[in-house]
């Protein structure tokens, strides 16, 4: 078996990876997952497929997961997203100690050890702190999701946010608007307060460095300074964070390949 | 093996049973039947009732009843439009909801109180709960003030027994006027005799999962236990269910049956199950081949399993040591570390599930700081969030993630637990 894939099917967006016998990331691939998730699985993989020149008999075993990963059909086992971040965090960052996600809809906290996860906590029935709050943050103020980040770090009195919840940010993204604040300022307080919620969430299972930072609010720079100011440690992050939970799930497909072959 | 006549018979019994009670509900609503007193499940004094020939009516276990027939949600919202909160629990409210829609239930029509017996006053939504009741019916409310354990030994004080019996006797003034007949003391011996029994019985059972395989789940069917040992107890019939159950759960356990095909996990569970998806919460559990082997929530209407039995000789102080201290409703937060660490320990698990309800602020606050004790103590300890009554706050995608996370991780530390230790031996 050469290649193995991960397919996670993630609330937002569905990303697929495929990895060799080394780990290495030879293809990758992310589309909006929308509302055939199946179908979404499979696009995802074929154009992660399509991207390298390979065909599926190239691919010898492939794992699903995030919310859909019961519906990647053609998946040969399922496992969490949280097991899979702990998985390609670990790959990527060897000395991951603690894994931050933030996703569309999720914010969790994973303390591993060697890639093995030995605690986490999620949020829970709340979408504060999460991609979404960061989404409608952008919205209210008709930016980009990819702007506000970069526009944040030239915030030098960043607003004090009275909320978290992503309903009600809109009206007190407003008001600081009608009292004159400064755009970066406001985004300031926005990313400022995601960062004190999720390292309050985070703390729950302890926060040991090395920290990696995995999700698509990884990408986001802003965020991702906000939270090495407040944790006083630099993060790791590189330009695949966003896709961790598939990686993590193509790791696994290769073990398991693998296993399987050895047992045939 | 495994048996696809899992509790067959006693499941069958056990419907018979409660099909017979419920008619007697009916009855009663009908006007042809005993006199009903409300009483809540916390270290429920039924036995006093049976003296009386009065019928218990438990607005909690309608409560989840409507919820697990998946009933709930309107007598939910009916309340919540008659003001009732988002924040109020959702037992009350589906109690309170189906009181206005003509007690009637998939189960039974709930006959009117004619007593409304508020013995845990520990909770104060509940004592508001009967008082909201007492208006409603017009019916006399009668709270039972019942100390909470708070000395060190875990032992109720012998100035709490007094005061409690004090108002046992009260209690008794307010049944005899109701009921228009004095104590009949050798009725109320003859109840404490059979519960007495039946606790042995249910003890035996709860000790008889400490066999690998467990021959039952002890949270998913423990808890479907309740029913006989709450509306029952105390009677003939209820004896006899137990005296089947032990039977039955002891022939399994020497036969080396449990309630899946494996026994991989063996945990222990605090908290309500979520009453409106319990057989998607149970098949959570049971695709990792996970069996409880123990559960606090099976403890709330009684402690049984720690060497407490009713004592026919001293009837009502044994209803006050009940009420103070032989449920877990009543019992402080180190005894509830104490019992799951027992349980832990004596039943042979090896991790803790806890499922705290957004209903039950009182029972579910401190379950962040018992997920730190027990992580502290290196018992992987997952704590996952619902509700027992409110099908609107379950999310089955977020919750099987969790459980399906946890039960993976707990899978990978075995495996690589068990490869280092070939390897130790290599």
């Amino acid at each position: 078996m050469k290649f193995a894939a991960g397919v996670d099917v993630g609330s937002t967006q569905t990303k697929c990876v495929i990895v060799d016998r080394d780990g290495q990331i030879v293809a990758r691939s992310l589309i909006e997952t929308g509302a055939y998730v199946t179908r979404a699985a499979e696009r995802a993989f074929d154009e992660a497929l399509a991207s390298s020149g390979m065909s599926r008999d190239d691919v010898g075993c492939v794992v699903g997961t995030g919310y859909g990963r019961f519906r990647v059909t053609f998946g040969d086992l399922q496992i969490t997203e949280i097991s899979c971040h702990a998985k390609g965090a670990c790959s990527l960052f060897p000395g991951t100690r603690t894994v931050i996600d933030i996703g569309g809809q999720d914010a969790k906290g994973i303390k591993v050890l060697d890639g093995e996860v030995l605690d986490f906590v999620m949020n829970d029935k709340c979408a504060a702190g999460t991609g979404r709050f960061l989404a409608t943050a952008a919205e209210a103020l008709s930016m980009s999701l990819g702007d506000i980040g970069e526009l944040s770090l030239q915030a030098r009195n960043p607003v004090r946010l009275s909320t978290v919840c992503t309903v009600f940010v809109e009206s007190d993204i407003m008001s600081y608007l009608a009292q004159g604040k400064k755009l970066p300022d406001i985004l300031g307080g926005i990313h400022s307060a995601i960062a004190a919620r999720t390292i309050a969430l985070v703390r729950r299972v302890g926060l040991e460095p090395e920290i990696t930072f995995t999700g698509g609010v990884s990408l986001n720079v802003g965020m991702v300074h906000a939270l090495e100011e407040r944790l006083g440690v630099p993060l790791n992050v590189c330009a695949d964070s966003h896709y961790m939970g598939a990686i993590g799930a193509a790791v696994f497909a290769m073990e398991h390949g693998l296993a399987r072959a050895q047992e045939a | 093996m495994h048996d696809a006549t899992y509790q067959g018979r006693l499941h069958y019994l056990q419907k018979q049973l409660m099909a017979d009670y419920y008619a007697e509900l009916t009855a009663s609503a009908e006007g042809n039947g005993a006199p009903a007193a409300y009483l809540l499940i916390g270290g429920n004094p039924v036995e006093l009732l049976r003296a009386f020939d009065m019928l218990p009516v438990y607005p909690e276990v309608n409560a989840l009843q409507l919820a697990v027939k998946k009933n709930s949600l309107g007598h939910i919202q009916s309340a919540e439009d008659m003001g009732y909160s988002t924040d109020n629990c959702a037992y009350v409210k589906a109690d309170i909801g189906m009181y206005f829609a003509g007690r009637k239930t998939p189960f039974a029509t709930i006959p009117e109180p004619s007593l409304l017996l508020c013995n845990y006053v520990g909770c104060n939504v509940y004592l508001h709960w009967f008082d909201h009741l007492a208006e409603y019916t017009k019916k006399p409310a009668f709270h039972l003030d019942v100390p909470f354990i708070r000395t060190a030994s875990g032992r109720p004080t012998r100035e709490d027994i007094d005061y409690v019996m004090r108002q046992l006797h009260q209690l008794i003034a307010t049944c005899e006027e109701i009921t228009g007949k004095r104590l009949d003391e050798d009725k109320l011996r003859r109840a404490i005799e059979l519960s007495s029994e039946t606790g042995k019985l249910w003890s035996e059972i709860k000790h008889l999962t400490k066999h690998r395989p467990a021959p039952y789940d002890a949270y998913f069917d423990s808890v479907t236990m309740m029913a006989p040992l709450y509306c029952l107890r105390g009677t003939e019939g209820g004896l006899e269910f137990f005296r089947e159950a032990r039977d039955e759960y002891a022939r399994r356990a020497a036969a080396g049956q449990g309630p899946l095909p494996r026994e991989d996990v063996r945990y222990v569970i605090e908290g309500p199950p979520p009453w409106p998806y319990l057989r998607v919460f149970r098949d959570m559990f049971a695709r990792w081949n996970a069996v409880a082997v123990a559960s606090t929530y099976s403890t709330v209407g009684g402690l049984w399993e720690f060497g407490f039995a009713h004592d026919p000789d001293h009837p009502l102080e044994s209803i006050a040591e009940h009420l103070l201290s032989w449920n877990l409703t009543n019992r402080n937060f180190l005894q509830r570390y104490d019992q799951i660490e027992r349980y832990l320990d004596e039943w042979n698990a090896e991790a803790l599930v806890i499922h705290s309800v957004k209903s039950c602020r009182l029972f579910s606050a401190g379950q962040g700081d018992m997920r730190e004790y027990f992580t502290k103590r290196n018992i992987p300890t997952l704590l996952v969030e619902s509700d027992l009554e409110d099908p609107r706050y379950f999310s089955e995608a977020q919750m099987r993630t969790r459980i399906d996370a946890f039960f993976e991780s707990l899978a990978h530390r075995k495996l690589t637990a068990s490869a280092s230790a070939s390897g130790d031996k290599a």
